[in-house]
């Protein structure tokens, strides 16, 4: 920042430093893409490594990259210092109503979108056009939105950073697939069953960690993920292994209608509709949307019990909240178990959706996801960490969508091996942008006379 | 081998681990380092390490390809040191930008920031190595089979020491002796060591916070660019993914030996690689890194602090 | 002064024996015995690092003493042994509350938030350990008025009523530290233990916590046991003065006994009385008219 501040007054944009920042930066870019894309390792007919000569590629590449930091250099810090200069005098408490009440008629709007979405895809592309988006977009996304409300009672609530809430996912898939295949139990009395065995091992992971602080934490709740995900890898008279378990049972509507092709209470065939699994997909995105309302329901009420207050203030400040007689080790274990539940509740959705689990599905990329979701949508607020989930998920999803790309790069072009490349680079660049993530206010949870919005500023991240 | 584990060659059999132990645990150390060092100095941990040892090990392939089939150097000692040179440079480099990028602007900020922004960059590195190389795994054909057997038991059964083993102990112990130097006693070292006692003080005398903090980067970068080079030549393959579970245990023995201490990423190192290697040996292959992992979990319940590492007091 | 009318040897609610905490090969409290009266204002002093925020980390229960007794009877009549007991659990059933030297609010959550969670043990109950809360049954939602009202009444204790809904951390230096003695009270305490509560204060502000301690002590009917370096807040209010160096006391009495005590003129004060309040006088002309430390107003017009 000073050194921007430094540079200003001397009025317009210093061409000759960006263009030497340009040109620096693009020296460097080929030094790095030179090797890793110029050079291209490949195997030959004799399963010898060759190395393919494409330094033309790279130094495009570094060329881009050159003339990016030269475009950033020339313009868009001084734009940026320049309007940082007019907005810098604090936040008005005035500019955080107005955030606060975008937000809330947001989350009304975006309410209402979600609950017409399905007939709205139906009625645009057909029955059979809808699965894709419907599944692919509505259900997928509302997962991890599920998923990241649930772990944002863990890490925006109570402050305790867990890289290993995928765990709990797992827990609650393979607790329904288990169950479901071996007694033959539906999904109604197994979505709960799923919940409080994940909330369980909530608390058997929770107790021994929960004296850890900081990092030391993170840590930790990764390294159980991961034995879980080994476990599951390894006992495969238990699990089946790496090859996982299939033919999972649907859910029923309630066990009035199935959703089987075969059953006689087929829906399809109840309703005189043409077979087409679109239908279970609707209802799926029903269920989950619910599930999800759920989480976000039970969320809001806890945060104005005295419970949800404790977690705030375990966040802000560990040491009072002991001086003030709150035992916070059980604080602490409530917020892992209840934000383990829904994880589990999540996870046995997941497993009646997909009819197949296995070890794959839970490794600690998925918990970086979910963690990304939550810090990047503004820790602790429910609207911004939908948003999240709409973008990094919705956004990865689009790419699966860019095959015309294909007639420009070339078939070989695949776009969705970009995926996870553009997710964390948009993970990066939204960290360096806004630290606090999106949605950076706080709402109170109680008042004498009037809400007043929070500025994040003030509000800590906690010590876990 | 199996069989043999408990019974007739028990003696050998153990040796032979412990050799295989140490190699691995010496890798190990070498990443250990550019964690425990990051940690001390800003109190994060960097969760990109890992796959910038994997990315160190690219580097190596490709120059040691390059070196060997472009340029056609024949000697293997010759395409070795260069390559780990350049893996070096190029390995600081990229770590040298990727902390202007990523961490820099995030210093003093949200606590959380600078490790999702790491979490972010593991994501991309380990990624646009997987789009940039390919997803298949990368063999090599053996730079050297060179096996020396330190003695035959009454058995029969020998106890091996490869030349690759034999280089990498050198190297390593070679480098740390080297780092040892540049931390104890030159300038940068004692910057170091400043701003990892108080970083505004230390700015207040003089010490330039950020290039100290952008070299410390760099320093573990290059010993995890070693630490690639090696581990590329040991086992003679890379893939974009490896840069995970090395990682994972490199921190774990980072933790063991007591994060902040540079002996201790050492000793613990050494420690992950003979408990690895041993566990695997006589309880269970198929839980080896369930047995990394589970360390690592208990040692940080019990004895936050390390072996070698302070104690922290509870401030009121 | 007869001894009789000493209520610390009377009628202690705090009785602190042989007390000693080592660190490693450092003696932080060496043997220390003293006690804290019922009703009294107990002023713990002495110079920095004689141990005194140890003992209160002690009492506290934030460290487990190497050696030694404290038992604590609330008014209830019941008894309990401090050292054995948890920090949480020091506050919840001894009724012993704390405010710290380097203030420690929720600066997040409103003035409003950080009273009620304060409450929090008697309002976990009301919600039926949330359960019942959850499921919105039971009679939580007239608890948490009452927890309200009383929140309510100590914010119109220390004058920030105005101010309930905004967030802690925007509270000037003064205010915040009235409100950590708020917050403190709001547990419903019998022993009120205050870490340098004046510290960083202007004259004017440390007159009005004085004012703020007598009432606690009036109304409530609160013990409090402080630590201070302000000749003017130990000598203005307190009735019991405790002298701490390097770990072990050297006077107890009352102010009058322990200011003209040599060892303590010695070993703490340094200088003589006169010079004391020499310097008193000086700081009272410097701040004493109109530095009052209202926030600037960019809320102004919502103050009711």
């Amino acid at each position: 920042m000073s050194t921007q501040a430094k540079s200003l007054p001397q009025g317009g944009p210093d061409f000759g430093q960006a263009l030497k920042d340009g040109v620096i930066v693009a020296i460097i870019a080929f030094a790095l893409l030179g090797p890793l894309v110029g050079l291209r390792t490949d195997q030959n007919m004799a399963n010898e490594l060759i190395i393919q000569n494409r330094l033309g590629l790279a130094a495009i590449l570094s060329a881009i990259v050159g003339a990016g930091r030269f475009l950033l250099s020339a313009f868009v810090y001084p734009w940026l210092t320049a309007r940082g200069r007019k907005t810098k005098a604090a936040v008005t408490l005035a500019e955080l109503e107005t955030r606060a009440t975008r937000a809330r008629h947001l989350s009304i709007g975006g309410l209402a979108f979600l609950f017409v979405y399905p007939v709205l895809i139906i009625s645009l592309v057909g029955v059979q056009g809808s699965i894709k988006w419907v599944d692919n977009f509505g259900v997928q996304i509302l997962i991890y939105v599920m998923l990241g409300w649930g772990l944002n009672i863990v890490i925006g609530l109570a402050g305790l950073l867990d890289l290993g809430y995928v765990a709990f996912y797992a827990v609650g898939a393979y607790s329904y697939a288990l169950l479901a295949i071996n007694f033959h139990l539906s999904f109604w009395v197994l979505l709960p069953v799923a919940g409080i065995l994940a909330a369980f091992w909530g608390l058997i992971l929770g107790f021994p960690v929960l004296r850890l602080r900081g990092d030391y934490l993170a840590i930790v709740t990764l390294a159980f993920g991961e034995i879980i995900r080994l476990v599951l890898i390894n006992w495969k008279a238990f699990s089946g292994g790496s090859a996982g378990i299939s033919s999972i049972p649907k859910v029923t509507l309630f066990g009035l209608y199935s959703f089987d092709v075969s059953a006689p209470n087929n829906f399809a065939k109840v309703f005189h509709l043409a077979a087409s699994s679109a239908y279970y997909k609707v209802f799926l995105y029903y269920l989950i949307l619910l599930l999800a309302l759920l989480t976000a329901f039970v969320t809001m009420r806890l945060r104005r019990l005295p419970i949800g207050r404790a977690w705030e203030a375990l966040r802000e400040d560990e040491v009072a909240c002991r001086s003030l007689g709150i035992n916070t080790t059980n604080t602490k274990l409530t917020a892992f178990a209840i934000g383990a539940m829904f994880g589990g509740f999540a996870g046995s959705f997941f497993a009646a959706r997909q009819g197949f689990v296995s070890p794959e599905s839970f490794i600690f990329m998925e918990s970086a996801v979910i963690v990304a979701i939550v810090v990047l949508g503004g820790m602790g607020s429910m609207i911004g960490v939908a948003l999240a989930a709409v973008a990094m998920i919705g956004g990865t999803e689009l790419l699966r969508e860019l095959s015309f790309l294909k007639a420009v790069f070339g078939n070989d072009f695949n776009p969705d091996q970009y995926r996870m490349l553009l997710f964390g680079l948009a993970m990066v660049i939204i960290m360096v942008w806004k630290p606090r993530g999106f949605v950076s206010v706080r709402q109170p949870t109680a008042f004498l006379f009037r809400r007043k919005t929070v500025s994040g500023d003030l509000v800590k991240e906690g010590h876990g | 081998m199996r069989v043999t584990a408990g019974g007739l060659y028990f003696m050998e059999v153990f040796v032979q681990q412990v050799i295989n132990g140490i190699t691995i645990g010496s890798l190990y150390g070498l990443i250990a380092i550019g964690y425990t060092m990051v940690f001390g100095i800003i109190g994060m941990v960097n969760f990109a390490h890992g796959d910038v040892f994997m990315v160190s090990a690219f580097f190596a392939l490709i120059f040691l390809l390059l070196l060997t089939s472009w340029f056609g150097i024949a000697s293997v000692t010759l395409a070795l040191i260069l390559v780990m040179v350049i893996s070096m440079v190029l390995t600081g480099l990229l770590v040298w930008a990727i902390e202007r990028i990523a961490y820099a602007p995030l210093r003093g900020s949200f606590r959380l920031a600078p490790l999702i922004s790491a979490i972010g960059m593991s994501i991309v590195l380990s990624n646009f190595v997987q789009v940039a190389q390919g997803p298949r795994n990368k063999p090599i054909p053996p730079v050297t089979r060179e096996v020396y057997t330190l003695w035959q038991g009454p058995t029969g059964y020998p106890v091996n020491i490869s030349l690759k083993q034999i280089i990498i102990w050198v190297v390593t112990a070679l480098l740390l002796a080297a780092f040892w130097y540049v931390v104890q006693k030159t300038a940068l070292g004692r910057a170091q060591r400043a701003c990892e006692q108080d970083r505004k003080m230390a700015s207040l005398l003089g010490v330039n916070v950020d290039r100290t903090i952008s070299l410390t980067f760099v320093i573990g970068a290059a010993l995890a660019a070693v630490a690639g080079t090696l581990f590329l030549m040991y086992y003679g393959v890379v893939v974009f993914s490896d840069g995970f579970t090395p990682g994972v245990k490199a921190f774990t023995a980072a933790v063991l030996g007591g994060i902040g201490s540079l002996p201790g990423a050492v000793l613990g190192g050494l420690l992950i690689g003979l408990i690895e290697t041993l566990w695997g040996q006589y309880v269970s292959a198929d839980y080896q890194n369930v047995a990394a992992f589970s360390i690592l979990v208990i040692v940080l319940i019990f004895m936050p602090q390390g072996l070698l590492g302070r104690p922290e007091v509870e401030k009121v | 002064m007869t001894t009789s009318l000493r209520t610390w040897d009377s009628d202690a609610v705090l009785a602190v024996e042989h007390l000693t905490m080592r660190f490693g090969g450092l003696v932080a409290v060496n043997d220390l015995t003293f006690s804290v009266g019922r009703g009294d204002i107990t002023a713990l002093i002495g110079p920095n690092g004689a141990g005194k925020t140890t003992v209160f980390n002690c009492i506290t229960g934030f460290y487990k003493p190497t050696t030694g007794m404290m038992s604590m009877r609330p008014k209830d009549g019941s008894l309990h042994l401090l050292e054995r007991m948890p920090d949480f659990i020091v506050a919840r059933k001894a009724k012993v509350a704390r405010t710290f030297q380097n203030i420690r609010l929720f600066s997040g959550m409103t003035l409003l938030e950080n009273l009620l969670v304060a409450q929090h043990n008697p309002l976990m109950i009301a919600s039926g350990m949330t359960i019942l809360g959850v499921l919105g049954i039971g009679g939580y939602k007239a608890k948490e008025k009452e927890a309200i009202d009383r929140a309510r009444y100590w914010l119109d204790k220390i004058g920030l009523t105005a101010r309930a809904d905004d967030p802690a951390g925007d509270l000037p230096y003064g205010a915040q530290r009235r409100l950590e003695i708020a917050r403190a009270m709001c547990t419903g305490p019998d022993l009120l233990c205050l870490d340098e509560p004046a510290a960083g204060l202007n004259p004017r502000e440390s007159a009005e916590l004085n004012d703020l301690l007598l009432s606690i002590r009036r109304d409530d009917g609160t013990s409090i046991l402080l630590i201070e370096h302000d000749m003017s807040v130990v000598m203005g209010i307190s009735d019991h003065v405790v002298v701490l160096e390097y770990g072990t006391k050297i006077a107890d009495g009352t102010p009058n006994e322990t200011r003209n005590d040599p060892r303590v003129i010695a070993a703490y004060l340094g200088v003589e009385d006169e010079e004391v309040e020499e310097i008193e006088q000086e700081l009272d002309e410097q701040f004493g008219d109109g530095h009052d430390e209202q926030p600037a107003g960019d809320n102004e017009g919502e103050r009711a």
